[in-house]
């Protein structure tokens, strides 16, 4: 029997890959000698994303580079969203550092479990092969539902890792059925390769393989957390740890975008006009069931949470519009995204103090006056998320409006900027609360320095990209 | 002729499998599971995927239904399903879900009956062997290989900080 000859493996396509993995390692063996003090354990792990995102341009200037037989594609969008993951994972640790302290979660694999979680992203956004994009969500939802119940003692984090878990292996089943009817009318788990058949009208069974799609929009849409797939959202949020929160509401999504955006667009672009319809249902959807369930909540949480489906809405059509405005557009958004969110929930965490989490939007009342600078920090955040000019949120909003226009969606912009102004009516009930209402209660808030840090961060972000977009634009669309 | 042994073998996995969820014992659940793995290995013998019969036998039937046995064991589960609470149904959306699924299902029936299937790849003498899928796994999806490496990992570092008795 002859040997099997050993494949060409292309280990600088893979560099942020195989950097974080090892990290990841050390972290969990660096755990097992230190004590009590995880501190060793962030700085770890901080370096190690610091190196991933360093590695990520590992290729130089031959982008786009396809290795693995086409498995695997290191291109803009993809190292695009790698520094987004790497940045949101880092902002995600700052902002455990003084939380997990507080809250008694002393466990040391929760660095290692966002490393492993950030290797799945970066997988996800660099696949171009069905069985990669697999392999990848299912790396990034195992560390979730771990991490969304890493608080064991606590029922609500239970609820929430439970929950998420069974819906997903759920919805895991939906993305896993369409994969294999597409590739059991195609022949081929690669992308490109399936985008040549269909362009050359060889595929036969077509009926079946837009069922395929179908069941891919139903299990992306679940990750993502599209109406009407989003019923776990409101308690997945609510129940997980705040900084876990923050971390699920930007990478795993933006990677989950990625991935999405990679198979429609790149994958079967030939069936446009039929997933496109499908899309901007879910879209529209999203949108106004996001909002409408947005303007019912008390709890800040789920309120984020449900202003995150009609966000997902606004992404969708990005996607939608497909060329490659489209792709700059979901990137731009991506990344205003993650320095809002981030920026908000640190807020929410200083808020808070031991035991007492302080989310309803009660607790806020008053805050205007006590802590002006907060105040006027989760003022700014508001009013981006809601889309107000000259804030990041804006821009980036604009950006993918613009997209849709150039393919002939006026109709779904519409739709998209009604829904923006049916937003501002909850962003600004937060405001409302933290000028116009008597405080109920003396603050007893923890002005740690890191968290407030990572809350700069989101400052700055929000502003920068909203002032001058001009550079960023730039590096998503070059 | 593959025909006539399919759909035995089909008709027996079905019924199996929906014997895993009508069952009321968590055992007898168990071990229609066990039932089930061995008609789905029998498809794939159909299917020339020899390798991944005997894989599918000794794995999941194996190894994981063993697992599944000790913790049932372990657990002693006994009539336990009393104590879940169910919560209230609600016809009306039962209803509502019962249609739309009827009416999904009959879309796809329908459009499975118009396609019209090409022809059967020819399938070459070493297809399904250890070889054929030992060749495969190390050459063209290598990536993936070693990915799901990383994916066990995390999920076994997941469980056991879910499971760990004492955390310090």
């Amino acid at each position: 029997m002859e040997p099997i000859t050993a494949p060409i493996i292309d280990f600088t396509s893979l560099a942020p890959v195989l950097v974080l993995s090892v990290f990841a390692m050390m972290v969990l063996l660096v755990d097992l000698f230190i004590g009590r003090n995880k501190s060793v354990l962030v700085f770890i792990s901080l370096v190690g994303l610091l190196c991933a995102a360093v590695s990520a341009f590992a290729k130089g200037t031959e982008i786009p580079v396809s290795s693995f037989n086409g498995a695997y594609i290191v291109d803009r969008l993809s190292i695009f969203f790698t520094m987004i993951f790497c940045m949101s994972s880092a902002l995600a640790i700052l902002l455990a550092v003084e939380y997990n302290k507080r809250e008694g979660i002393r466990v040391g694999e929760y660095y290692s479990l966002i490393l492993f979680c950030t290797v799945g992203m970066i997988v996800l956004a660099s696949a171009t092969d069905l069985i990669m994009i697999f392999l990848g969500i299912e790396i990034v939802s195992i560390c979730l539902y771990v991490l969304a119940g890493i608080r064991r003692t606590d029922p609500k984090s239970n609820e929430a890792a439970l929950k998420y878990f069974l819906l997903g292996a759920f919805a895991t089943g939906f993305l896993l059925y369409g994969m294999t009817l597409l590739y059991g009318t195609t022949g081929s788990v690669k992308l490109a390769t399936i985008a040549q058949l269909l362009n050359s009208g060889e595929v036969l069974a077509q009926p079946l393989m837009l069922l395929g799609v179908v069941l891919l929009v139903i299990g992306f849409g679940f990750k993502v957390a599209a109406v009407p797939f989003h019923m776990w959202a409101p308690d997945v949020y609510q129940g997980a740890p705040t900084p876990v929160t923050a971390f699920m509401a930007v990478g795993p999504k933006a990677a989950a975008f990625a991935a999405f955006y990679r198979l429609f667009a790149e994958g079967i672009p030939e069936l446009a006009p039929t997933w496109q319809m499908t899309l901007s249902i879910v879209a529209v959807f999203s949108m106004f069931f996001g909002n409408l369930g947005a303007i019912m909540q008390t709890n800040i949480k789920r309120l984020l949470a449900f202003s995150s489906v009609s966000h997902v809405g606004y992404i969708l059509i990005a996607v939608i519009a497909k060329d490659t405005l489209g792709s700059a557009s979901l990137m731009f958004y991506m990344l205003s995204y993650a320095f809002m969110i981030f920026g908000i929930f640190g807020i929410i965490i200083i808020l808070g103090r031991k035991g007492h989490e302080n989310l309803e939007l009660e607790h806020y009342s008053g805050l205007g006056f006590k802590h002006p600078l907060l105040a006027l920090c989760m003022t700014m955040f508001m009013l981006s998320l809601g889309g107000m000019p000259p804030l990041a949120g804006f821009v980036a909003k604009f950006y993918i409006f613009q997209a849709a226009l150039n393919e002939g969606f006026l109709w779904l912009v519409i739709i998209a900027v009604l829904n923006s102004a049916i937003s501002f009516y909850y962003y600004l009930k937060v405001i409302v609360f933290m000028y116009m209402k008597e405080p109920i209660g003396e603050f007893k808030i923890s002005l740690t320095p890191i968290t407030l840090f990572v809350v700069a961060v989101g400052i700055i972000g929000t502003l920068e990209l909203g002032i001058f977009p001009g550079p960023i634009i730039f590096l998503a669309q070059y | 002729m593959e025909l006539l042994i399919f759909y035995p073998l089909a008709a027996f996995t079905v019924l199996l499998a929906l014997g895993v969820v009508f069952n009321n014992s968590p055992i007898g659940s168990a071990v229609s599971l066990i039932a089930m793995m061995l008609g789905l290995s029998g498809i794939f013998i159909v299917l020339h995927a020899h390798f991944l019969a005997v894989l599918q036998i000794i794995i999941y039937a194996g190894a994981i239904m063993v697992l599944f046995m000790f913790v049932i064991m372990l657990l002693n589960l006994k009539g336990d399903d009393k104590a879940w609470k169910i919560r209230e149904r609600n016809l009306y959306l039962s209803i509502m879900t019962g249609v739309m699924v009827l009416l999904a299902l009959y879309k796809m029936i329908d459009k499975v009956l118009d396609t019209t299937f090409g022809e059967g790849a020819d399938v070459p003498d070493t297809f399904g062997t250890t070889v054929a899928v030992g060749t495969s796994l190390f050459t063209e999806y290598v990536l993936p290989f070693e990915i799901a490496s990383i994916l066990l990992l995390a999920a076994m570092v997941g469980a056991v900080v879910l499971a760990k008795t004492k955390v310090d």
